[in-house]
């Protein structure tokens, strides 16, 4: 203990009491028309200082805490990076066993819900619906290096779609797909343009007013988009024209259970839905995985790293950063349009800043540019507040501590990008021989 | 001029280049030729204006006054990547790699238009996509073992020592088929081992590769060994030129450049 570590606890302390004492420590009291301010309840002011007296200790002792966390961490037989990289590694070196690690996950994944409970089944729909959107998201801002605060605005472009076709011109879930995320890759390729000649902080700025531009015009269009008031009814996905409701909603379509002749189960609904996330996310992960290992790819990530020297290989950034935003853009679309389905009633509510917000703490926290990261980050991001429910007012203030955490803990994310291992053929004599046979000659 | 330069067809002409920074001119009116085949040297004190020249010509930045051609074609005041798409591509003075990919990747990004760019066939891996991209790892594998860096292919760029960031920046630019290569200081911070390597690769670069060389460098001994026309500058202002021996003996050079060292 020295003078630092005193004067290092003291100001914590302070600042602590401060922000506290304002935001716990006191509360609003209605009096007749008027409103007082008074001391909050004893028991909290007491948690408070309990909390305090914590914080003045562990600050105090902030070194030789930290020096025995090392030693413990030293001691443990934990591998030297994290048991993700070892998994990584381990999957590579033995492709074999990685490729039947994979078939069984997705056999499990495929299977659980049959015996699952319903609610537990809808909340991997949901963290599903995050997954795709980190994905999406991770292509914009892990891969290109774009800091998109507005990504929420293409998500609602891609739900709004499907209802109002739907409403407007009858269309089915499955053509809306498609067109969803078409017209949010669209709204991605227009948006694009004026912004993308801004860069960092300025991007990060108009593409958060952008995403607030599409909400609060869906929220003010009334006549079309129903306003506040939102859009329901929505039709749910059929199977190859098969309902899931009880009695076929449309026309000539049959539902599901009378077609196999078994009873009707609402079960079934919540079991498709959740097999065509799954079903969403895997053609995500592939295409994304595909995408990464083509020039569009490595030009996204060429050009995070550094634009001066990509166009000085003859790369036109605009183009460049336009295509990782309009196919971002596009995945939002698809999740939107998929939620829509889900949800049966969207309104502007579902579309806030603070989805933006979540959908990029994914992208951050799972590691910028890493796909297993942001699929692990999606489902801890969505699992969490759900198995902490009754801190639900905490929610935010958990997310901040969380993030803190991760960026002491693993500023990388929690699986860092691996870099794709490409083996050349050794093929010395050919390389060596002769310089006629070099294949840079050819202009 | 030797019989030789007559020769030769001129590939890069610029004439009364000017760059000006507000007051300040970095560049005042600047003359070089370059001709096929050849490594044309600039050298000059250090803020002399080479790398601005350089950044002009590239297309970095557009010149205040003044007319680049290149094969006979105006190039003033073009888009960087349009520039480096007509064959001119350079390395820069503090080394611009990405970093965080491998060496490998490194190639790969910079041969994006010889690739098969289909974003379908390349979801697909159609044959000709397959092949293309065979032709990207052949080409790429090429140079990284021209410039002794093929054990590293699967490394982060990032992690290479100066010496081989130095090469992989250079074979970088040449997997894009180019035929005209600006070096940006490329001998700075290499041990005298490395410096005779570079040489004998720039001097190959020329004789079997069809590629012309620029070069800033401040390796005297280096640019008198390799150049065959060299050109002079001191303070943005054209000074002298001629063949190596004639720089060499110019009295005005000596005075204002060597004799300082
Ligand atoms: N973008 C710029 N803005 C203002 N001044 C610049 C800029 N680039 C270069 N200069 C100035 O131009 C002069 C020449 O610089 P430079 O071309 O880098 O010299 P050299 O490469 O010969 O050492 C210097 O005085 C430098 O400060
Ligand atoms: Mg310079």
């Amino acid at each position: 203990m020295n003078t630092t570590s005193i004067k290092n606890a003291l100001i914590t302390s302070v600042v602590f009491l401060i922000l506290a004492s304002f935001m716990m420590g006191v509360q609003l009291v209605p009096e007749g028309t008027s409103i007082s301010l008074s001391l909050a309840d004893p028991v909290r002011l007491e948690a408070l200082g309990v909390a305090l007296a914590l914080l003045f200790v562990f600050q105090l002792f902030r070194e030789p805490i930290s020096n025995g966390w090392q030693a413990v961490k030293n001691k443990l037989p934990l591998p030297e990076h994290g048991i993700a990289e070892t998994l990584q590694t381990k999957g590579e070196q033995h492709p074999r066993l990685k490729q039947l690690a994979l078939a069984f996950l997705l056999a499990a994944l495929i299977i659980w819900p049959f015996f699952g409970s319903r609610g537990n089944v809808d909340l991997a729909t949901l963290a599903l619906i995050y997954v795709m959107l980190g994905l999406g998201l991770n292509i914009v801002v892990g891969l290109a290096g774009l800091l998109d605060l507005g990504y929420v605005g293409f998500y609602a472009v891609g739900a709004y779609s499907y209802a109002l076709l739907n409403q407007y011109f009858g269309l089915d879930f499955w053509s809306c797909l498609l067109l969803g995320g078409f017209i949010a890759a669209f709204f991605g390729f227009i948006l694009g343009f004026p912004v993308l000649r801004l860069r960092g902080d300025y991007l990060a700025i108009v593409t958060l007013g952008f995403g607030e531009i599409i909400r609060i015009l869906l929220n003010n269009w009334t006549a079309i988009t129903g306003g506040p008031n939102g859009i329901s009814q929505i039709p749910k996905p059929t199977l190859f024209g098969l309902e899931f409701s009880r009695r076929a909603k449309e026309e000539g379509n049959i539902p599901f259970h009378e077609f196999f002749g078994i009873d009707y189960s609402s079960g079934y609904k919540v079991i498709f839905l959740y097999l065509l996330a799954l079903l969403l996310v895997i053609a995500t992960l592939w295409v994304i995985n595909r995408l990464l290992r083509m020039p569009i790819g490595r030009a996204w990530e060429a050009l995070r790293e550094d634009d001066i020297a990509c166009q000085s290989l003859g790369m036109n950034k605009t183009i460049i950063k336009l295509s990782a935003f309009t196919i971002g853009a596009a995945f939002a679309g698809f999740a939107g349009t998929f939620f829509a389905a889900r949800q049966g009633f969207i309104s502007p509510e579902s579309f806030t800043f603070i989805e933006s917000a979540i959908i990029l703490a994914i992208v951050v926290l799972g590691g910028m540019g890493s796909q297993m990261g942001v699929v692990l980050a999606a489902i801890i991001m969505t699992i969490l507040p759900e198995l902490a429910r009754e801190f639900n007012e905490y929610r935010m203030l958990m997310f901040g501590l969380l993030m803190v955490f991760m960026m002491i803990w693993r500023p990388a994310g929690l699986m860092p990008m691996k870099r794709p291992h490409i083996a050349l053929k050794e093929s010395k004599e050919e390389n060596s021989s002769s310089i006629s046979q070099q294949p840079a000659h050819a202009a | 001029m030797s019989s030789q330069e007559n020769n030769q067809q001129t590939l890069l002409e610029v004439e009364d280049l000017t760059m000006r920074f507000g007051g300040l001119v970095a560049v005042n009116k600047v003359k070089l030729n370059v001709k096929s085949g050849q490594i044309v040297s600039i050298i000059g004190p250090n803020g002399a204006g080479k790398t601005t020249v350089f950044n002009c010509l590239t297309g970095f930045y557009k010149p205040s006054d003044g007319r680049i051609s290149y094969r006979g074609e105006n190039i003033t005041g073009s888009k960087n990547h349009e520039i480096s798409r007509k064959g001119i591509v350079r390395t820069f003075q503090h080394v611009r790699l990405f970093k965080s990919m491998t060496v490998l990747e490194n190639l790969l990004v910079a041969q994006h238009r010889h690739l098969n760019t289909n974003l379908l066939s390349g979801l697909f891996k159609t044959p000709a996509y397959r092949r293309s991209e065979q032709a990207a790892f052949d080409r790429a594998s090429f140079w990284l073992d021209k410039v002794n860096l093929k054990s590293m292919a699967n490394r982060d760029a990032g992690n290479l020592s100066y010496g081989q960031q130095r090469r992989l920046e250079i074979a970088r630019c040449m997997v894009t088929q180019p035929d005209m290569l600006m070096l940006d200081e490329p001998a700075a911070g290499l041990n005298p081992r490395e410096t005779k390597e570079l040489d004998e690769l720039i001097c190959e670069l020329r004789d079997h590769h069809n590629v012309s060389v620029m070069l800033i460098e401040h390796d005297m001994k280096l640019v008198m060994e390799i150049s065959d026309h060299i050109y002079v500058i001191n303070q943005g202002t054209p000074l002298a030129d001629g063949l190596p021996d004639q720089i060499k003996n110019n009295p005005d050079v000596i005075k204002a450049y060597l004799g300082e060292a």
